[in-house]
């Protein structure tokens, strides 16, 4: 291996481009500024890279390297904030984290949430490093034997995850998937371009819905509608535990889990084609099976926080690989890098096969530089948690305006278009009754985020077996079932296996008490029209375009056949049955001095005045009114808050260059900004 | 018909803006932000074209004004297209940029296209190139021309038939070729990846991709080059690619093979498409309305662009080594661009529907 004779050298003279007072300088300000977009919930390393593209021209490399890491190697840290401690998915890099940090920030720990977090991915930001180290320099012939089939079988892996997160009633969760398969199917199928439950007529739907809204409509809006309703601190205990040195402790005790956690990361991350989307599941689901006493996960076991926070920074490094050894970006952010590393210096430094034989030593060094922007990122965000974390103990009337605020702007970023609001209400809705009905929303949310690869995998790996077959028998057999790929299969099968033995102990929505009849049957009726229409529809694609139709109809099917079955089960079980759970029954939700529908008029309200005079003018009116009304602050306060939450908005999108959802007005009379 | 007086209005053009300089005096942008609407996502060719751009026209538009690129994709860019037109000439800081993919959708009557290419202005344009690529096994049997490859099934992956795709399968079609289709995949860099893997067995990249990614498989010996789309000549004929000299172009191999003609119906098609979406790929545009002495303005400044002594030398580097229009040689590659002959239209819109059963409706 004469490879690895270069490799020390270059690895030393990386160290060297890296080890200067300038470079390091870049790093620290790449992170702070990664940090300051990153806490924002939806924003995420695209909005900050493209804040550094104007820049990045004839640049010193190593310093536009420096400071473009240091961006994106903080955005899968910072944004642990947002969703520990307001169950907002900051970004898909952190969705699994809700699911116990959360909780976890309910019961008063979140300092512990927070610094077990950072500890997990700082160690799984080392640990990538280290992997890759080694890795980059015999990996391409690995990332190339993941083929079509391969990357099928991960995609499905991940969804297999939907059987440890299904619920008490699996049936649900299972539905709850499909459902949300179904909705990532809607708009012009990738293959052959026909539409489905879409119409040229709505333009907004034929690109379909983006992860960002239904992550945020699933996970944070019914979570705001609920801690606002209950109207007190998101934390119930008063003080926030023994903060961050019991985190550090909590992981050291699961180091084990982490470090398996981060290289399940990095080995994700280097398949190109499935980005993060998967990783942090597959962690999660790894947590799960390896935890002896279940009874925790769903409200607020460490564990369940510190496996995929492990993962997702170590997932950062292993998508490098594909990035730099073939030019082919593993996320969004990883495809502004490459536009921008052409532009650096001279343009020298060109990502690509070429990269490993030409570059060597920059190649180690982005590796670094990503492993010391994880260092310096998570010292900050550790010393940043005990401060921030006490967010949970002020009463959240004073913060949901502003998460409202916050969430419909990143929601307008992801497609700047007035329908994207629309579409985080109506997915808020739904979230809000998978929740009340506890049907599983990490199953939903996993399906529709693998709904597009799952489907895409699928044709196209079944396209190219057909091709093989028509070679030869043995040919066909040999590309369907590589080594890879049985693998995979046996490591899918157990893990269901052991998951639907476990389901019935993780709840991720709590213990929901049961009761009548009529309300999740009727929320069990709307699904099941929902699932039939839509299967009615992609039935009408004509059946030369198959591809476009058969993924559609298959898991409609069985969406829709577990509905029958779930139908038939609650006509003949008694009430207060497992099945017909019902948050509104008892419970937090049911005692709450506010009820649901006054308290979402609030949100209704924001968004339909958006639509007559602009978001700026909106939100003065609702930060105003509900801090005077619902929050019953003074005058004084009111005039105070309000102007606060306008300053801040008007502040990001300035720095972000971005604009504000205009209304009817803005379409009538020229307005300066920010009202246009 | 406007092929040919391209690269002739390109030289005509450089002389208007000079007098155009004069004029372009009076506007000032001092202070002001120049937006450059690209209507698809950061990571695609657009935005490195846009980028790359940017920052130059910044130094030498009157003021400095800072020059941002915004991206507003959707809808395979016609989202964005579609906002453009309905907007006015205010001050001169907008700014649009078009693609191949944006031109096609126009040409092809999707019902998503309400942009009228005619009633904005062109300033600059710039184009690309294209190479064709087999791998090793097949492509022994390649001898300049296709006649030992049509027993062969060929597999590639693909954005979509009636993206830029268009061009080497309808290609590849007329040279008697089996080339069937993979769908679905989301950028040319997948495409690749599936040829490395060994699934796709045949792929075609544009030139600055070509060069970095695929070149070195042919150095490797695990990928053979086929042919180039071409370049235009001063007459509009289709010549070698100056970037890939020693490659035969689609009309010699096609000329060398069996069956497939260069002239005619199929070829006539072809070539309207290959030259809306190479050589005049990338197009910046002022909107509706923009008065002439901002039109100069923006010539001038983009002629001194081009006129940088090292302009040559980085934008081979970060955009590849192809003309870039401007001026009244803007105006008539846009003409190039998208004055496609009806009977071309007809041709590809029946080809679709029969071949891949894609009807844009």
């Amino acid at each position: 291996m004469d490879m690895f004779a270069t490799a020390l050298p270059a690895f030393l003279s990386a160290w060297e481009l890296i080890l200067q007072p300038t470079v390091l300088f870049y790093l620290v300000l790449g992170v702070v500024m990664g940090l300051a977009v990153g806490v924002f919930p939806g924003l995420g390393g695209i909005a900050g890279l493209s804040l550094l593209l104007p820049f990045m021209f004839g640049m010193e490399p190593m310093l536009g390297l420096a400071l473009m890491i240091g961006m994106v190697a903080v955005v899968p840290t910072s944004d642990t904030f947002a969703s520990v401690l307001m169950g907002i998915p900051g970004s898909s890099a952190s969705q699994a984290t809700v699911l116990d940090g959360f909780p976890m920030a309910k019961k008063g720990e979140a300092a512990r949430a927070l610094s077990a977090a950072f500890s997990s991915s700082l160690f799984g930001g080392l640990v990538g490093a280290l992997f890759l180290t080694l890795f980059i320099l015999i990996a391409r012939p690995i990332v190339l034997a993941f083929g079509l089939p391969e990357m099928l079988m991960v995609t499905i892996l991940g969804l297999s995850m939907v059987a440890v997160l299904a619920g008490r009633v699996a049936l649900k969760g299972v539905a709850a998937a499909g459902l949300g398969m179904m909705i990532g199917t809607i708009g012009e199928a990738d293959a052959g371009g026909n539409l489905r439950m879409a119409s040229y007529d709505i333009p907004y739907l034929t690109d379909g819905l983006k992860l960002v809204i239904v992550g945020l409509g699933i996970f944070a809006i019914p979570e705001i509608v609920s801690l606002l309703r209950k109207d007190r601190a998101i934390s119930s205990a008063a003080n926030l535990g023994e903060g961050w040195t019991r985190g550090v402790r909590d992981w050291f005790a699961n180091r084990w889990l982490s470090v398996r956690c981060s290289i399940i990361g990095v080995v994700v991350g280097v398949i190109p084609g499935l980005g993060g989307s998967v990783v942090d599941w597959i962690a999660y689901g790894h947590s799960v099976q390896s935890t002896k006493d279940k009874s925790g996960f769903g409200s607020g076991e460490v564990r369940g926080v510190i496996g995929p926070e492990s993962s997702n920074n170590a997932k950062e490094g292993g998508g490098l690989v594909p990035t730099l050894l073939f030019g082919i970006p593993g996320s969004g952010s990883m495809a502004i890098f490459i536009g921008a590393v052409a532009l650096l210096g001279s343009g020298d430094i060109e990502v690509g096969p070429n990269m490993l034989k030409d570059n060597l030593d920059i190649t180690y060094s982005i590796v670094w530089l990503l492993a010391l922007a994880n260092v310096v990122g998570t010292i900050l965000c550790i010393a940043a948690s005990g401060g921030i974390a006490k967010l949970t103990t002020i009463r959240f009337t004073y913060l949901a305006p502003f998460l409202f605020m916050l969430i419909s702007f990143a929601a307008f970023q992801s497609g700047q278009n007035f329908e994207d609001l629309l579409a985080l209400f109506v997915i808020g809705l739904i979230g809000i009754f998978l929740r009340r009905f506890d049907w599983s929303r990490p199953a939903f949310l996993i399906g529709f985020v693998l709904s597009n690869p799952v489907e895409k995998f699928t044709n196209q790996a079944f396209q190219i077996a057909n091709f093989r077959f028509r070679k030869s028998f043995e040919a066909g057999m040999d590309y369907v079932f590589s080594p890879i790929v049985i693998v995979l299969l046996i490591v899918t099968l157990v893990s269901i296996w052991f998951g639907i033995k476990q389901a019935k102990t993780i709840m991720a929505e709590g213990d929901v008490q049961s009761g009548a009849k009529r309300a999740p049957l009727i929320f069990l009726l709307v699904i099941a029209g929902y699932l039939a229409l839509a299967l009615y529809n992609a039935n009408l694609i004509p059946d030369r375009n198959m591809t476009d139709k058969i993924i559609p109809l298959v898991i409609g099917g069985v969406s829709l056949t577990c509905c029958l079955i779930l139908l038939i089960q609650m006509m003949r079980r008694p009430e207060g049955n497992e099945i017909f759970a019902d948050k509104e029954l008892s419970g937090e939700d049911a005692d709450a001095p506010y009820g649901l529908w006054s308290t979402l008029a609030w949100f209704a309200g924001l968004i339909a005045a958006t639509s007559v005079v602009g978001f700026i003018l909106a939100l003065i009116g609702f930060l105003a009114l509900f801090f005077r009304f619902r929050a019953g602050c003074s005058w004084a306060k009111t005039f105070l808050l309000t102007g606060f939450g306008i300053a801040l908005m008007c502040a990001m999108a300035s720095v972000l260059n971005r604009d504000f959802p205009p209304g009817l007005l803005q379409s009538l009379v020229e307005l300066p900004w920010p009202l246009r | 018909m406007s092929i040919k007086t391209l690269a002739s209005a390109a030289i005509i053009g450089a002389a208007t803006v000079t007098t155009g300089l004069a004029n372009a005096a009076e506007m000032d942008l001092s202070g002001k932000t120049v937006e450059w609407i690209i209507p698809f996502s950061e990571t695609g060719g657009s935005a490195k074209w846009a980028n790359f751009f940017a920052p130059l026209l910044s130094e030498e538009l009157p003021g400095n004004p800072t020059v941002v690129v915004k991206f507003m994709p959707g809808a395979g860019s016609t989202k964005g297209a579609n906002w453009f037109q309905e907007q006015e000439h205010k001050d001169g800081t907008l700014l649009f940029g078009s693609s191949g993919s944006t031109q096609f959708p126009y040409l092809l009557n999707d019902p998503r296209v309400r942009y009228e290419y005619n009633d904005w202005h062109a300033v600059m344009a710039s184009g690309t190139g294209g190479v064709a690529y087999l791998n090793a096994e097949d492509g022994a049997k390649f001898d300049g021309s296709a006649n030992q490859l049509k027993d062969t099934d060929f597999i590639y992956g693909s954005q979509g038939a009636t993206r830029l795709d268009l061009v080497p399968l309808l290609a590849w079609e007329m040279l008697g070729m089996n080339v069937e289709p993979v769908f679905g995949i989301k950028g040319r860099g997948d495409g690749r990846l599936m040829f490395e893997r060994g699934e796709a067995t045949i792929d075609y990249q544009t030139s600055s991709s070509y060069l970095s990614g695929s070149a070195p498989l042919v150095e490797a010996g695990t990928a053979v080059p086929m042919m180039s789309w071409g370049a235009l000549d001063d007459a509009g004929e289709i010549v070698r690619d100056p970037t890939f000299p020693d490659m035969p172009t689609f009309k010699e191999v096609c000329e060398a093979s069996d069956g497939c003609e260069t002239s005619g119906e199929a070829w006539d098609a072809w070539k309207a498409f290959f030259v809306a979406g190479f050589p005049v790929q990338k197009l910046a545009f002022l909107p509706a309305g923009t008065p002439q002495d901002v039109i100069d303005t923006y010539s001038a400044a983009f002629e001194a662009v081009r006129s940088r002594d090292d302009f040559g030398d980085i934008a081979a580097k970060r955009v590849g080594k192809y003309p870039v229009f401007i001026g009244d040689g803007a105006t008539s590659a846009l003409g190039t661009a998208t004055q496609v002959p009806e009977e071309a239209k007809a041709f590809v819109i029946g080809w679709l529907k029969d071949a891949y059963g894609v009807e844009l409706k």
